[in-house]
């Protein structure tokens, strides 16, 4: 079981899901949902809630059955072979259940023993695990006691436990403050060193940061799949680039004439004797450092360069505005 | 089979880590004791020759223990795990479906059978303090604890198959405190109904658990008694897999 990883030519994706459908009665959880995630990838499932992401995972997890379609975890089907992918998959559930009347190491055991680990082996494992995210402190607590940072760590360690190759986290950021964000964040990110890991979030700049691969759902139906940078490139639009120097209006207008990849620009006087100066490259470019350059060689004060980077947000409001219409 | 004892030992583990639990134990001593108390009555006042054991389901206590205890000891099982979300963990581990209403209801039965341990003494504690003691056959009294268990059994099943039904535990409650009423009153009717000849009759006193549990513990085992309460747990924890494998219904 430990060495299933090897088992599977390297260019084979870790995750295989063809025309995944779900109804619930008549109502459409899924619909016809295809993708493939690699060996090593961290993907990210974006939408708002009810857009089919937990039904996804849970099919995924083994927990549901689609109504069609076919899903395929390291080569194994998972309505053939539920128990298989089981094996190989660690899932935390959205809002992380756990059994509050039971200790961190005493319920990291129970889970370790139910994944199938012998009794020296989970002993071993969970120690690990609990090394890994830090609980030697809580080990001994309730699990009912935790804050909610260690609860979301107990969760992670007990996805990880039997050494899955796939882990499937559904919101594991929700409800945290930004220093726990940022400690499961890391978290997550070390496990993709190993693993291939799913993520699903509502929180944009949450998957955006983590992720080597976005699929945006929406009703039901993955509407964009592709890396952050790219997503945000084809779809994000132009970025515009606001500049704050010091200098006559008139040179500055000339400088940017010169600038080729300056498509538009607008100059407006800013406080002081500084201008301020929207400029539109093109093809989206950073033109930044040629900016921050030039005002270097003409010696022009500058007291702000920035970009408005689209944010997924923008790119998320933009698909599924297009969607409704 | 590790993974089943694993299940077991947490199901029935849970049930002392909560204070239901000892609301439960101290509820059945309690009732129990107090039909101790009334066979201790029944005794001083009209001694008779019968075994012991058969005044223990008359006292009605057990019927009280067995009809309210089993849905509280069971809601639990399945309900609570699916509202607190931990049925999802449950279920994406490598177990089968099997295994774990096995384990469920084998949690259960254990906590239901170790609630009635303690009568285990009261042929003991007659026997002590009593200064003319009718003798105690271990045969009658080993008859009414094998009634007590196959009885159990079949409600603990019932309240295992209420609780998959639901996530709200009281639902799993009441639903199985239904069900499980309603089988003692059908056999309820059997004993006030004037004996004929019907095959209704005939049928009444064939499912009455009052009759089955006086044989018992009257120090008869009837094989047709063990047969219908086995195969009455067998039949609702297959139905209780089918509504856990429902999810994966298409």
């Amino acid at each position: 079981m430990a060495d299933d990883t090897h088992d599977i030519p390297a260019p084979k994706p870790m995750i295989e899901v063809e025309n995944l459908t779900k109804l619930y009665g008549n109502r459409p959880a899924i619909r016809d949902v295809s993708f493939t995630v690699g060996r090593g990838e961290i993907v990210g499932f974006l939408g708002p809630n009810g857009a089919g992401k937990s039904t996804t995972m849970r099919i995924l997890a083994g927990f549901l059955a689609a109504t069609g379609g076919t899903v395929r975890v390291a080569g194994h089907d998972v309505a053939d072979a539920s128990r298989e992918v089981r094996r190989r998959v660690g899932f935390m559930p959205e809002n992380n259940p756990l059994h509050s009347d039971m200790r961190v190491r005493e319920y990291l055991k129970f889970r370790a023993r139910l994944k199938g680990l012998g009794r020296q082996a989970s002993r071993d494992r969970v120690d690990e695990v609990i090394e890994q995210f830090d609980l030697t402190d809580a080990a001994r607590q309730m699990i009912g006691e935790l804050s909610k940072g260690y609860r979301q760590r107990v969760g992670l360690a007990d996805a990880l436990v039997h050494e899955p190759a796939v882990i499937i986290l559904d919101e594991p950021t929700i409800g945290l403050d930004p220093h726990q964000v940022r400690t499961v964040r890391q978290c997550i990110k070390q496990l993709a060193e190993n693993h291939t890991v799913l993520i699903s979030s509502h929180i944009l700049p949450e998957v955006e940061v983590t992720c080597t691969k976005l699929m945006i759902f929406h009703e039901g139906r993955v509407v964009a799949a592709d890396t952050p940078a790219n997503l945000e490139r084809t779809l994000g639009g132009q970025q515009r680039i606001t500049v704050e120097l010091e200098a006559e209006p008139g040179v500055l207008e000339t400088a940017w004439e010169e600038m080729a990849e300056v498509e538009h620009y607008r100059i407006t006087p800013a406080e002081g004797r500084y201008q301020r100066c929207r400029l539109t490259p093109r093809d989206g470019l950073d033109l930044r450092p040629e900016i921050a350059a030039l005002a270097r060689t003409r010696d022009w004060p500058l007291r702000e360069l920035t970009r408005d980077r689209h944010t997924l947000e923008d790119i998320f409001v933009h698909i599924t505005r297009k969607d409704e219409d | 089979m590790g993974t089943f004892i694993t299940l077991t030992r947490r199901e029935l583990a849970g049930h002392f880590l909560s204070f239901r639990g000892y609301v439960i134990l101290a509820g059945v001593q309690f009732l129990l004791g107090l039909s101790l108390l009334l066979i201790v009555d029944a005794l001083n006042n009209r001694p008779f020759d019968l075994p012991i054991t058969e005044k223990f389901p008359s006292t009605g206590l057990f019927w009280l223990v067995l009809l309210l205890v089993t849905p509280v000891i069971t809601m639990r099982t399945f309900a609570r795990e699916k509202s607190t979300g931990t049925f999802e963990t449950l279920m994406t581990t490598p177990v089968s479906d099997l295994q774990v209403v096995l384990a469920k209801f084998s949690g259960a039965f254990g906590f239901y059978l170790l609630t009635f341990l303690p009568m285990a003494a009261f042929p003991f504690i007659l026997k002590h303090y009593a200064a003319v003691f009718p003798e105690v056959d271990a045969g009658p009294v080993a008859s009414t604890f094998l009634g007590i268990a196959l009885i159990g059994s079949f409600f603990i099943a019932l309240g295992c198959f209420a609780s998959s039904l639901t996530r709200s535990q009281i639902v799993a409650a009441m639903a199985s405190f239904t069900l499980g009423t309603g089988i003692f009153m059908v056999g309820l009717l059997g004993e006030i109904s004037p004996p004929t000849d019907t095959p209704l009759y005939a049928a009444l006193r064939y499912i009455s658990v009052l009759e089955h549990m006086k044989d018992f513990s009257s120090g008869i085992i009837d094989t047709r008694h063990i047969v219908f309460y086995l195969s009455l747990t067998a039949v609702f924890l297959f139905l209780t897999c089918q509504v856990i494998g429902s999810r994966r219904w298409k």
